[in-house]
């Protein structure tokens, strides 16, 4: 633990409680992905995890590289940004996708239980 | 219990929830039961593991997991937008 | 000038991406503005509209709202998997919208989207009615009210 040993008190306790709050938020997220029990429902479980559960690791990246390397590291800038934008495309297209085949297949999206 | 071993359980939880996480992921790919379900399982899979990488680079303290973390963000992007493509287009042709 | 760098703001973007992927030197900067402009005449050739100028005030609003919201809906939806709340009730909204522009539209859907509990499922051109899944639904109304003052209303002072 090249970085994290050197953190200082205040530092080493927000990065702590970023990454539990964030890992814990991606937790759920899959945790609602297996239980919820339709599909339509089951769409919103993996937005937990790519919106304040990835923004608030990245968040403790950022610091913890920022510390160590005494530069202000935006590399994690651009995944966040690049989860931001590509996660609603994909969740779009994929609701779409689940619309379009029900249809075709002759049943109603809203009777699903 | 210091400052340095709060530090150490949270990173090894993160890893550990991250790690729960994917597999979860991954069963929901194993059980569907809908095509929609899989792609789904699987979008999630990527994020938990790109996360799981970025956790993992924190802690040994070497930048290349994070090079390593854009490409998995990057191609799973990619590979799940082609497949939710073909399940939309796939199915009209038949 | 125009002609050379189409899109500004796409160019720029490359450019500061690049830089934030690299170390910053004087090669990297010349190497990535050689890229970031040629992306920007390629992007032309792709898509000719350029979008018109839009309002920057309304549009910082719009984030810091989004950003509050989403922590909001984290913990709530995040909460609902955890109770497993039997008497929750998901369900489809039909969503009239006054929307038309193709950036503003894409906008929303992002927010949409990004934020837990709500997902975008379908919006038709011709008639601007857009297919909204709720993951906790009490009011149909209640959300078509919600969409069209907090979101839809910031777009179109920023997009209009």
């Amino acid at each position: 633990m090249t970085g994290l040993e050197t953190l200082p008190p205040g530092l080493a306790v927000a990065v702590a409680g970023l990454l539990v709050l964030g890992s814990t938020l991606t937790l759920l997220g899959a945790v609602g992905l297996v239980r919820l029990r339709s599909f339509y429902d089951r769409i919103h479980a993996p937005t937990l995890g790519t919106s304040w559960g990835a923004a608030s690791i990245l968040l403790a990246s950022i610091l913890v590289w920022s510390w160590a390397e005494d530069r202000t590291v935006a590399h994690e800038l651009v995944i966040g940004v690049f989860l931001m934008v590509t996660t609603p495309v994909t969740l779009m297209l994929i609701g779409r996708a689940a619309l379009h085949r029900s249809r075709s297949a002759g049943e109603a999206p809203e009777d699903e239980t | 219990m210091t400052l340095d071993t709060a530090l150490w359980f949270a990173v090894t939880y993160a890893q550990l929830a991250l790690a729960l996480a994917a597999c979860l992921a991954a069963v929901r790919i194993l059980i569907g039961p809908r095509a929609e379900d899989r792609v789904l399982g699987l979008d999630a899979l990527y994020v938990a593991v790109m996360l799981l990488f970025i956790v993992t680079g924190l802690r040994l303290g070497t930048p290349f997991l994070f090079e390593a973390a854009l490409v998995i963000a990057v191609a799973g992007f990619v590979s799940n937008v082609a497949l939710a493509k073909f399940l939309m287009r796939g199915e009209v042709i038949e | 000038m125009t002609r050379l760098l189409p899109h500004p703001l796409l160019s720029l973007g490359l450019l500061l991406l690049w830089l934030v992927l690299t170390r910053f030197s004087l090669g990297h900067l010349v190497l990535g503005s050689v890229i970031a402009l040629g992306a920007g005449l390629v992007f032309a050739r792709l898509e000719p509209a350029v979008p018109r100028r839009r309002r920057v005030w309304p549009l910082l609003r719009l984030a810091g709202i989004v950003a509050v919201d989403i922590v909001r809906s984290n913990l709530a939806v995040a909460w609902l998997i955890l109770s497993d709340g039997r008497n929750r009730r998901s369900g489809f909204v039909e969503i009239p919208l006054r929307l038309q522009d193709p950036g503003a539209l894409a906008l929303l859907a992002l927010i949409l989207t990004a934020t837990p509990g709500t997902a975008w499922l379908e919006h038709d051109r011709a008639t601007g009615v857009l297919l909204l899944h709720v993951f906790d639904l009490k009011d149909p109304e209640e959300w078509r009210v919600l969409i069209r003052d907090r979101y839809e209303a910031l777009l179109l002072e920023a997009f209009g």
